[in-house]
């Protein structure tokens, strides 16, 4: 297996395109990664995207966003693994070049959720449709159940969880590319719209447009590139039961603790070592879940470890400095790529105000579903 | 001088309230009042429709107008809910206030600002020297889907305006309309509810077209927002308004006599002309008020009045709409409204 860097970057801004479609935000992020890269050419490319067909109804969207690209002939495929897309897409990019098929591959994701009539169906066939969506219930519900289950076990306050929102929101507001880049208080989050109790609007990560690419190449060519590539040093991935009602506990998320063991054991690491991530925050509960199972903090201990400011830019280990899901935005299908630009730029030294210093190792998490697939990658400064 | 020489307005007396609705479809009614700033609103009876509010809002305002309704030239009435799809309502509305066969008539449909419309077309009928008087009406009994957000809002009421150049209370010092193809807000032939663009009513469009509208008539009136008394916008919720005003660099005191929508609901056509009655209802003389509606698909219509000495001779002639909006009210359970609106089908 080679070894893989990735040696470009570009994200559109997160938020609402009315006067773009799902094609422009695609081109404007891939061009931007290209020139990033100073790659004149790509062999191939994987685009992450949970519902091209629901949302805009576009599908066959290898060829359609090759063809925009002005890269019709070379090989390219859609990935879909509901809002792990995205992080599924990085991994069939890395197993591509790792294995020595392609040498550039573009890999792509986004999402064009605004111009949907209905996202909450749209994004609901991410879940179980016979046991779980025909029985009413939504991906906000789906989450509220796992916090109400959580909260009664460990003790997590209403509060601790709302701090999950008011971090990422001051990251977000530190990141040009973030839809909301605004600070919240507890308060706006406590006073915010009850959607599924105990989960208010401000919990939730918004409905948003978005593209982003990274552009992958092996180790031993990336210096030709770039004199700053970021190696990715471990990919794991893992499923669990679609159905949340079919998990022994559905106060842990097994998938993510399965993924982030095969990255650690790929990239020889623990969790210790690990600088920063970026971690899937569609709802605020899933970030306190997701320390955890990444071996941040001990199982149950995730609200005080956001509480501390652990997670905090400053902090032990800062968790989503792009503002991560809830505030720089969640095009489904984009989530994935975004959190490795953040990465990337990260450890490239380029994120600007929200620079985590000294940063050497960070680590995406991914995720589809209430928690059925997950995607970890880490990666270094090479 | 060309003006409103008369005004009127007419709510029902039925109310139901946000917490209602929303413990009938499980959601949280302390959300949505905060996140929408509605309380209450109207809810027209069986034997009340866009018809006959049209009539009570114009009896109000001939009153005021103190003239012989057979002088009035033209009668336009503004609403997304005649009650025919074929047959004007301006005919029945005409014919019950005397004012036939001597009159040009037409019905207007532009989602919320039909009304503004309705007054912009009876204006320049005036100022072109057609007819003495001409009658703009807004009326409304909109429909919002059952368990949709719009059902905290639609609701029923209109206001009625006697353009003329002789007994003038409000002269229009300027008028501007401002007009794209936004597709925010739909209903089409045979449905029985409108559609939305969600998120996308928002900026794009109310705000876009509002904002649009109010700097343009404004800078062409040679104003700024601390030379006008009063601004009253289109109220499809309590937030939307206050918004608006504070982008154009009104303070919300500006916005407070018009602000009814917490109350009222919206009354769609109806809407921003009974903001303006109701701001009428308390200027004083030489004030100037500024009124931009807006109508989905999308489009806002702008004036800037400056009241005259007779506001103080007419305003008492007929009911003020905070009176009638405080005064004897009716609430009702859902299954109530269900049966007034019609919503039940069998």
């Amino acid at each position: 297996m080679r070894e893989v860097a990735i040696i470009g970057a570009g994200i559109t801004k997160f938020g609402e395109h009315w006067r773009k479609s799902l094609r422009d935000i695609f081109v404007e992020s891939a061009l931007m990664a290209i020139k990033d890269a100073g790659v004149d050419h790509i062999d191939s490319m994987y685009v992450g995207c949970m519902s091209g067909g629901l949302f805009v109804a576009q599908e066959h969207l290898g060829a359609f966003f090759a063809d925009y690209l002005g890269q019709s002939s070379i090989p390219a495929v859609r990935v879909e693994s509901a809002c792990a897309s995205g992080g599924s897409a990085l991994r069939m990019g890395f197993i591509e070049v790792a294995s020595g098929l392609s040498d550039i591959v573009l890999v792509g994701g986004v999402e064009k959720m605004t111009d949907a009539e209905d996202v909450t169906f749209a994004l609901a066939t991410a879940a179980e449709q016979e046991y779980e969506v025909f029985h009413g219930i939504t991906f906000p519900g789906l989450y509220a159940l796992i916090a109400n289950a959580y909260m009664k076990k460990y003790g997590l306050t209403r509060e601790q969880l709302a701090m999950v929102a008011v971090k990422n929101h001051k990251h977000g507001s530190l990141n040009p590319y973030a839809q909301f880049q605004s600070e919240i208080t507890i308060e706006t989050v406590l006073n915010s719209t009850l959607v599924a109790d105990p989960l208010r609007l401000m919990d939730c990560s918004p409905v948003t447009d978005g593209s982003a690419c990274v552009i992958l190449c092996p180790l031993e060519l990336a210096k030709k590139y770039t004199d700053t590539p970021v190696k990715i040093i471990g990919s794991g991935m893992a499923t669990d039961t679609i159905a949340l009602h079919s998990r022994k506990d559905i106060t842990s998320l097994r998938a993510v603790s399965l993924s982030a063991e095969r990255a650690y054991k790929m990239a020889g690491i623990k969790p210790e070592d690990v600088d920063l991530a970026e971690v899937h925050d569609c709802f605020t509960i899933a970030e306190i879940i997701i320390t955890e199972e990444l071996g941040f903090v001990e199982k149950g201990k995730g609200g005080i470890l956001v509480e501390k400011g652990e997670t905090s830019l400053g902090g032990r280990i800062p968790v989503n400095t792009s503002g991560g899901l809830k505030a720089k935005g969640h095009p489904v299908g984009a989530t994935g790529v975004a959190q490795a630009v953040e990465i990337f730029y990260q450890l490239q030294g380029r994120a600007d105000k929200r620079q985590v210093k000294n940063a050497r190792i960070g680590l995406t998490q991914n995720m589809g579903g209430s928690g059925a697939s997950s995607v970890v990658h880490i990666m270094e400064v090479a | 001088m060309i003006g409103i020489c008369g005004y009127g307005s007419y709510l029902p007396r039925f109310r139901i309230k946000v917490d209602t609705i929303a413990k009938q479809w499980g959601m949280d009614p302390e959300s949505i009042k905060k996140g929408l700033l509605l309380y209450e609103k109207t809810v027209p009876n069986l034997d009340e429709d866009t018809i006959t509010i049209a009539v009570e809002s114009a009896k109000n305002a001939l009153k005021r107008a103190g003239i012989n309704p057979a002088e009035i030239g033209s009668v336009y009435v503004g609403s997304e809910s005649h009650p025919y799809v074929v047959k004007p309502t301006g005919t029945v509305v005409a014919e019950a206030l005397g004012i036939t066969p001597d009159v040009h008539i037409a019905d207007f449909e532009f989602a919320c600002k039909a009304g503004t419309e309705a007054m912009f077309v009876a204006y320049s009928q005036v100022k072109a020297g057609v007819c003495k008087y001409a009658l703009a009406i807004g009326a409304d009994t909109s429909q919002g889907a059952p368990g949709d957000p719009l059902e905290y809002s639609a609701s029923a009421g209109g206001s009625a305006f006697i353009f003329g150049s002789e007994k003038i209370v409000a002269e229009v010092i300027e008028t501007y309309s401002f007009t794209t193809d936004t597709p925010d807000f739909w209903r089409r032939e045979h449905e029985f509810y409108p559609k939305h663009g969600g998120r996308f009513t928002g900026e794009q469009a109310y705000f876009r077209h509002i904002i649009s509208a109010g700097k343009e008539i404004m800078k062409r009136a040679g104003l700024t927002a601390k030379d006008i008394d009063y601004a009253v916008f289109h109220m499809p919720n309590g937030k939307f308004p206050q918004q608006a005003a504070k982008a154009l660099g009104f303070d919300l005191k500006q916005i407070e006599p018009g602000w009814i929508v917490p109350w009222m609901g919206n009354t769609y056509s109806g809407s921003s002309p009974t903001g303006l009655s109701a701001t009428l209802d308390i200027a004083k003389p030489g004030q100037k008020i500024m009124l931009v509606s807006f109508g989905s698909g999308a489009g806002s219509d702008a004036f800037i009045f400056r009241v005259t000495e007779r506001i103080e001779e007419v305003r008492d002639l007929a009911p003020k709409v905070r009176d009638m909006l405080d005064g004897k009210k009716i609430y009702v359970d859902y299954g109530t409204y269900a049966k007034l609106r019609g919503k039940i089908i069998v």
